[in-house]
């Protein structure tokens, strides 16, 4: 075993830069060899204050990025931090999207799901893929990554749907992912990638599953440890840790999770319904 | 190592009047958060299981960084998260009956209930209320702060504390009439762990699990000078601990001679078989998952086999409190 891999001290680094998506969502970057994988998460440590996992929406081994909402009081937390202020990093943790080169992916992302799905838009463009990249949001201003997804040249098709219609389809973007399949062109789709609200999730598995096409999910939990050994993240009935053989998983064997798509547990175990 | 697929060694061992298919036991803390969880534990080959520490009420632990390790130790502070007895029940009814109680939903392997309480009260109420979920033994953690004591300090590091904690438990389950035996978790890091193991079992405790986490220790951040951990100081286990473990397995062994659960740095096969040696019936791993993985519980059993077939010892239990 590598004894390097032994090592989750979390080391503090700067913020390089803070990117204002909108008022409460921003992308922090850093300047730091990762080595990450797409759809791979890391352990942030607001430091004196918690530690969370983020998915990495960013990484070419120079610089990574971490997309992140304020929806809580550690969030809050690190919203007031500032460039060049220090924050702990640990990871990369957890499974990685899969693709195969020259193949037609649709990428199907729930808000801030954006992110992640950004980092595998661009590995794929660059394995000469085409991808079709359809994002749903409330509203126009909660769309992400349009420019930079649109920057990712002709083979890639940005597609946004919104609940008020304010942009793109009004209604949900697992309609948009129904629509391609049903087209011509979606014929040649070889998966689908969901990453957002489990119940999105869901929808895009079973969509998938019924039309005889492969599928990746990456799920989110609860976490403490992040490497399999808390057993906060543990799935019904199966048992296995999202952090660990997650949190990328094959959408057929998410669909076999009897609480996907029902329930996940607090940081006290306790059931939560969806 | 040889490549045969099982033991020629019988790996059975029974501790206090429990079958364990072999000496392996998911110690508390670990992968004990739901039924599932422990299921897959077995199925990975762990003899037995031990829930996460059950409160009576819910209890938000700490908040995070929690753990981490490096290649010598490891450090947590959970702070006993837990959602309570409800919770509990459930996981019970998930993870199945006894064996021998003829229900259709028999559970794969023994199952250890891990209480805690912070006082003494608490813990025969919390005992009559986990007793009605039929555990195989009953495991009771006395390494969290005594609040009614002025100082806090933890019941497992005063020896008429930790006495005391025993008979309450032990008075609550005769009055009960249950025959469910009764652990008590002890901490290393007291003067003389022989002396308190002998005042618990005085007091009626039926054997012993040891050791719980040493220290407590810190890891600061060099950089922003502040520890990392968010409780500031947590619990050091991993390969560091094992030597202070098994001198402390030894310590109880001699003191009173009863079934130990020896826990703390066991790794492989071969700390196994040393921990049996010291004088633990029954082996407690948990920390040794980050190093090797959830898999690590059967590979730790065919280690044992393995050691055992290769030195001529036909029974693992004739291992036990064999150091000379």
């Amino acid at each position: 075993m590598d004894v390097k891999n032994f090592n989750t001290i979390p080391e503090t680094i700067p913020i390089k830069k803070i990117v204002k998506e909108t008022d409460t969502i921003w992308t922090f970057q850093f300047e730091y060899n990762l080595e990450s994988k797409p759809g791979q998460f890391l352990m942030l440590w607001i430091p004196g204050v918690d530690e969370k996992p983020f998915s990495i929406a960013y990484d070419d081994g120079k610089e990574f990025w971490l997309t992140i909402a304020k929806v809580g009081s550690a969030t809050e937390e690190l919203f007031k931090l500032k460039e060049g202020d220090l924050i702990g990093i640990r990871g990369p943790f957890g499974t990685h999207y899969k693709w195969e080169k020259g193949k037609h992916l649709v990428l199907l992302a729930g808000g801030y799901g954006a992110a992640p799905l950004y980092g595998l838009a661009r590995a794929a463009v660059e394995d000469g893929c085409k991808v079709d990249f359809v994002v749903g949001a409330r509203s126009e201003d909660l769309l992400l990554y349009e420019e930079r997804v649109s920057a990712l040249g002709s083979n890639v098709t940005y597609h946004a749907a919104t609940d008020d219609g304010s942009k793109g389809h009004e209604g949900y973007n697992t309609e948009i992912l129904e629509e391609i399949i049903a087209s011509k062109d979606g014929e040649g789709v070889s998966k689908i990638y969901a990453c957002g609200p489990e119940m999105m999730m869901k929808r895009a598995a079973e969509i998938a599953r019924d039309k005889g096409i492969k599928s990746e999910l990456a799920l989110e939990r609860y976490m403490k440890c992040g490497f399999g050994v808390c057993g906060q993240c543990c799935v019904d009935e199966t048992g296995v840790c999202v952090c660990k053989e997650g949190t990328v998983f094959d959408g057929e064997r998410a669909l076999g999770f009897s609480e996907f798509g029902k329930y996940h547990r607090d940081s006290m175990g306790k059931k939560v319904e969806w | 190592m040889s490549d045969k697929l099982w033991a020629m060694a019988n790996l059975k061992v029974n501790f206090c009047g429990v079958e364990f298919e072999n000496p392996t036991v998911l110690a508390s803390g670990v992968l004990g958060v739901t039924s599932a969880s422990l299921k897959r534990v077995v199925e990975m080959g762990a003899g037995g299981v031990t829930t996460k520490s059950i409160w009576m009420e819910e209890h938000k632990g700490h908040k995070n960084p929690t753990m981490f390790g490096t290649e010598h130790f490891f450090l947590n502070a959970v702070g006993l998260s837990d959602a309570g007895i409800e919770k509990a029940r459930g996981l019970f009814a998930e993870y199945g009956e006894p064996a021998g109680s003829g229900a259709k939903n028999v559970r794969p392997a023994p199952v250890i209930a891990s209480i805690v309480a912070g006082k003494q009260s608490e813990f025969a109420d919390l005992t009559e209320e986990i007793v009605k979920s039929r555990p195989d033994i009953l495991e009771v953690n006395i390494s969290c702060p005594n609040v009614e004591d002025e100082f806090g300090i933890p019941f497992a590091c005063d020896l008429l504390l930790a006495a005391d904690v025993t008979k309450v438990v032990r008075r609550k389950l005769d009055e009960l009439g249950s025959k469910i035996p009764m652990i008590v978790k002890l901490s290393p890091n007291v003067p003389n762990i022989g002396r308190i193991a002998k005042a618990c079992a005085d007091e009626g405790a039926d054997g012993f699990c040891a050791i719980n986490t040493v220290g407590p220790g810190m890891v600061i951040d060099l950089k922003t000078r502040k520890p990392i951990l968010a409780n500031r100081v947590g619990g050091v286990s991993g390969p560091a601990i094992k030597p202070i473990a098994v001198k402390a397995v030894n310590d109880i062994h001699k003191a009173t001679g009863l079934p130990i659960i020896g826990t703390g740095g066991v790794m492989t096969g071969e700390d196994a078989i040393e921990m049996m040696m010291a004088g633990a019936t029954l082996v407690g791993m948990g920390t040794m998952v980050y190093y090797r993985e959830v898999g690590g519980f059967g590979e730790v059993v065919k280690e044992m086999g393995d050691w055992c077939d290769a030195n001529g010892v036909e029974v693992v239990g004739d291992l036990i409190g064999s150091i000379k």
